[in-house]
């Protein structure tokens, strides 16, 4: 049985956000779990190109464009994850995420 | 589809290696050539800005903040390798995510998505991207800007820490 091109991307996708998943949930360390939750949010992102590309037609651009608000949005994610990374180390003097168990610094 | 799957193998490959690696740098390191492969896989697909977005934002921008962040935070010059964590929640995690895949794997292949519309390829020129983003979403463009500016002021407050705080800290030592 042969797939159609947006099958195969949307078990792209599929492999991928489970792969960041697999390395959100498995990982102690904070960074790999920021990174994980990245992984999944871009299996996000190559759906609705995917959808742009081989779904029906809609207005033009319309996948396009939520893309690059989420790809600006992750950014701003990850930059606000990274800096309260840096605090818990500051804290903790640990990423582990079983070190940071207090709500209090 | 030939390129498609090339893209989807390499990205995949890089991606699992890198979140299996102990050495943080290295995971690092090469989830970038997993963010080049899904910028790959947009310029594949027709969408040029996306694809360069990606390569700015991801390849350029956001690992350069995580090796910073991996940098910051180790305490020693070894310390970049992470043990690996118990096996039980290894297991666990792949036994949830193999659920996942094989839910989501399912639901992909039983679906009825319709012949590929054959040479309809969407185009959309830079212009076109342009007049859309300040037209029917100026709002969306304006509130994004507000958004990326409190979330940066946000992340330069909540790392750059009080003086107190080192201060009261440094008799401890550094270690």
């Amino acid at each position: 049985m042969t797939y159609s091109p947006l099958h195969l991307c949307l078990l792209f996708s599929s492999a991928l956000f489970c792969i960041g998943l697999i390395g959100a949930l498995a990982r102690s360390n904070t960074i790999l779990v920021l990174l994980g939750v990245e992984l999944m949010l871009n299996a996000a992102n190559l759906n609705f190109i995917a959808f742009w590309r081989y779904g029906p037609p809609t207005a033009p651009g319309t996948g396009v464009i939520f893309v690059i608000f989420a790809i600006a949005v992750a950014a701003a994610e990850a930059a606000v994850g990274l800096a309260l990374v840096i605090a818990v180390y500051r804290h903790h003097r640990s990423i582990r995420l079983q070190d940071a168990n207090q709500l209090k610094g | 589809m030939i390129p498609l799957l090339l893209i989807a193998g390499l990205t995949l490959a890089t991606a699992a290696v890198a979140l299996a690696l102990r050495n943080l740098i290295h995971s690092a390191l090469l989830l970038i050539a997993s963010w080049a492969g899904i910028a790959a896989f947009y310029l594949w697909a027709g969408a040029e800005f996306v694809a360069f977005a990606q390569v700015l934002v991801y390849v350029g921008a956001v690992s350069m903040v995580v090796l910073f962040a991996v940098l910051l935070t180790r305490r020693s010059r070894d310390d970049i390798s992470v043990a690996i964590d118990s096996p039980a929640r290894g297991i666990a995690a792949l036994l949830t995510g193999g659920a996942v895949l094989g839910v989501l794997f399912g639901a992909v292949i039983s679906s009825p998505l319709g012949a590929p519309a054959a040479g309809a390829r969407p185009s959309l020129s830079v212009k076109e991207l342009g007049l859309q983003l300040m037209g029917p979403h100026a709002a969306a463009l304006l509130i994004v800007g507000v958004l990326l500016t409190v979330a940066l002021l946000g992340a330069v407050v909540i790392a750059a820490g009080d003086r107190t705080d080192a201060a009261e800290r440094k008799p401890e030592g550094n270690p």
